[in-house]
């Protein structure tokens, strides 16, 4: 008997919540009654989600895929052979989908971060190493604090969080500042709705987000470090903790990170279900034991921190993306991407859309071709009508505007930002008055309460925007709405109350019909 | 996911002193109370407060402050319903207002038997949505028939896996 046949399949939480679990275990049940060997593997997801779960056999060929597989399929799968590597009659099995890298939607991507996402065992540090691993890191012990800097800074790479902030740039900040005890944190909070690239990244390789906070660490000379992850997100915690155990236990960090002499603890953090969390300072206020209310800037975290001290800040896939650039070079990831856009950016495609996943590509390809060429429009097989780009704070984009590409300085051109990389696709049943009174209401319900433009600001916009639906002095309460737009927009003490206005006047920008419906059509829903 | 227990003020305790050396500590030791007794109950705020030498005030601030914490012990399942925008276009507003319309039950108000649905804003599931978090199982493409067979007691991986509705 040859070697048992490795068979691939997800335990990314997204695959689980449509029955990954269950293919498995059916899976291994079946192989006993027909007494076959296998090897079941559980990786994270390749992005294809609107596939999963998506099942793989290894093969001489590379893997072959099926999907989606509902437990119901494995018998079939199995009487095709599909447990046997390059068997013709799998291949022509209707759940039979081709080599997983040859497929079409994988292999028009550029993959960086998320190229071990969905191949290896994402808890295996042999793995790990195998598949290129840690070089950023044993790179990096040999570098001055200085040079690693200068790497991320030439790199170009911008923080992934929202903002956009160059990164070397934040850590030279950390470098220069004479204090004994620094820290690193990973803002792992990923509030914005329509994104889980930090999730699937997580879960699908968490030694990468690990290694990349090592390296902040080894540039910085911090010897502390925390990642603070959603309550949201209990599969991805327990990932996190998991790596870290093993990492530490590998001397990978910890007391002596690899026989170098220096030291890097690391430690994951459980949110509590707030958005304003994810805001940095409100995030290291939560990390200190206290309520999530936002810092007033300066000073800045990079010098006084967690517990006062200078402080690195960044988002996962920022992290993520610093081990590729010191192992392959800055200049071997600033050759992706256009203009001040470096790099490439890991898009998260969901909502009202056939195809959805995690697509990860150089800054530069256009919305449409997301959308369209990825995604193949919408689940429902309506027109687009609207997309919302960045969160829920991004703004919320027209069929016209879809030619954009993805970069941070074309999409503020039209008003717009990227924030996180989520893409929503709205079908033509949209209504954009309502979708601009949840911006307001969110913004009220997840509020600090610090500054009066938001917390005063947000309840107002939702009752302008009810007025303004139910049609009670709407050429008033539109003025109103512009007006508080503007003032939230001004006086703001963070993005929460200073962007909530972004997807309420691209509402009213670019849908101004739906704000003007017949009252009886928007009372009668 | 372990199902909590009563409260117990000894075994409170113990987490306490498991935690409070830790670095910001308060967050870590609310989660381990809830973890194991499904609530934080009021009474050990004083307690939390000597261990940590902080106010009685700022650990109730923190209490009251993140959603997540509960001062009452759940009656029944909750089931984490995701309303943000991504699982908004694939309509899940239409989805619950049509499901409490024919249940009688509303969004974070606890039915007759305790069972709550709980508004959330995205669990990191946008490209299947709707989706929902019960018991620390996510499922996704949830619609009116999962989401009774989530109130009555149902087993979320079964779900997901498409069984039992
Ligand atoms: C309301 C609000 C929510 C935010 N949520 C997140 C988040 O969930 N994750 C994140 O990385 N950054 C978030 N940010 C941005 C952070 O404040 C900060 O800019 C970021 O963590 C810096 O890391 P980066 O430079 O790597 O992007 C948020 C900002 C605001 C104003
Ligand atoms: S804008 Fe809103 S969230 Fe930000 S500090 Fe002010 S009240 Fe807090
Ligand atoms: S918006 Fe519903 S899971 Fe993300």
């Amino acid at each position: 008997m040859s070697a048992p046949s490795r068979i691939f399949v997800p335990r990314d939480a997204a695959a689980l919540s449509v029955g990954a679990e269950s293919v498995a275990t059916a899976i291994g049940r079946e192989a006993d009654k027909r007494g076959i060997a296998v090897e079941i593997v559980r990786t994270g997801s390749r992005g294809m989600l609107w596939l999963e779960p998506l099942v793989e056999v290894e093969s001489a060929r590379g893997r072959f895929a099926f999907g989606p597989v509902r437990p119901g399929d494995v018998g079939s799968l199995f009487e095709a052979g599909f447990a046997v590597p390059d068997s013709p009659a799998a291949r022509a099995h209707p759940l039979a989908l081709g080599e997983t890298e040859k497929l079409d939607w994988l292999s028009r991507q550029q993959r960086l971060s998320f190229a071990r996402v969905g191949v290896s065992d994402p808890l295996s540090l042999a793995d790990y190493r195998k598949a290129g691993g840690l070089k950023g890191l044993e790179r990096a012990v040999a570098l001055s604090g200085a040079e690693i800097v200068e790497a991320v800074r030439a790199s170009g790479l911008r923080g992934r969080g929202g903002a956009g902030f160059p990164t070397g740039i934040k850590w030279k900040t950390v470098l220069d500042a004479k204090v004994g005890q620094k820290y690193v944190v990973c803002n792992a909070d990923e509030g914005d709705s329509g994104t889980f690239a930090d999730r699937m990244l997580m879960e699908g390789d968490p030694f990468l987000i690990i290694e990349g906070m090592a390296i902040a660490g080894l540039a910085v000379g911090a010897t502390k470090g925390f990642i603070y992850i959603r309550s949201e997100y209990p599969h991805a915690f327990r990932a996190m903790e998991e790596a870290i155990a093993i990492a530490t236990e590998a001397g990978v960090i910890g007391a002596d990170m690899l026989s170098t002499g220096r030291a890097f603890h690391l430690e994951a953090r459980l949110g509590a279900g707030a958005y304003i969390c994810g805001e940095e300072t409100a995030l290291l206020e939560s990390l200190e034991g206290r309520r999530g209310v936002v810092r007033a800037k300066p000073p800045l975290p990079a010098l006084q921190g967690l517990f006062g001290k200078p402080t690195i800040v960044n988002n996962v896939l920022s992290f993520a993306a610093v081990p590729f650039i010191l192992s392959e070079g800055a200049e071997a990831y600033a050759h992706y991407g256009m203009g001040r856009s470096r790099g490439t950016l890991p898009v998260q495609l969901g909502g009202n859309v056939k195809r959805g996943g995690l697509i990860e590509l150089a800054f530069g390809a256009s919305l449409r071709s997301l959308i369209e060429d990825f995604g193949g429009g919408t689940l429902s097989g309506r027109p687009v009508r609207a997309v919302q780009v960045g969160g829920p704070l991004g703004a919320y984009l027209p069929e016209s505007q879809l030619d954009t590409p993805l970069d941070y300085e074309a999409l503020a051109a039209i008003d717009a930002m990227l924030g996180h990389g989520g893409i929503v696709v709205f079908d033509d049943r949209v209504d954009m008055a309502r979708q601009a009174k949840f911006a307001f209401d969110f913004c009220a319900k997840e509020s600090c309460g610090k500054c009066t433009p938001c917390r005063i600001g947000a309840v107002r916009g939702s009752e302008s925007v009810q007025r303004v639906i139910a049609g009670i002095e709407r050429e008033k309460n539109l003025a109103l709405l512009d007006d508080l737009n503007r003032l939230m927009t001004d006086a703001s003490l963070c993005a929460m109350g200073g962007l909530t206005p972004m997807p309420v006047m691209s509402a009213m920008k670019h849908f101004p019909e739906d704000f003007r419906r017949p009252v009886m059509a928007a009372a009668a829903e | 996911m372990e199902s909590p227990v009563r409260w117990n003020d000894a075994e409170a305790q113990a987490i306490i002193d498991r935690h409070k050396g830790r670095d910001g500590a308060t967050l870590p030791i609310l989660h381990a109370l809830q973890a194991r007794f499904g609530f934080v109950d009021r009474a050990v705020i004083p307690v939390l407060a000597e261990a940590l030498n902080l106010s009685k005030a700022e650990i109730h601030g923190v209490l009251t402050f993140y959603h997540d914490f509960r001062d009452t012990p759940p009656q029944g399942r909750v089931i984490r319903l995701c309303r943000a925008e991504a699982c908004q276009s694939l309509g899940v507003e239409a989805m619950l207002a049509e499901f409490c319309a024919s249940t009688g039950m509303s969004p974070d108000q606890p039915s007759a038997e305790g069972v709550v649905i709980e508004t959330v804003y995205c669990l990191g599931n946008c490209a299947l949505g709707p989706a929902a978090l019960v018991e620390g199982e996510l499922v996704g493409r949830v619609d009116c028939a999962r989401l009774e067979a989530l109130v009555a007691g149902a087993e979320p991986a079964a779900i997901a896996a498409g069984e039992a509705v």
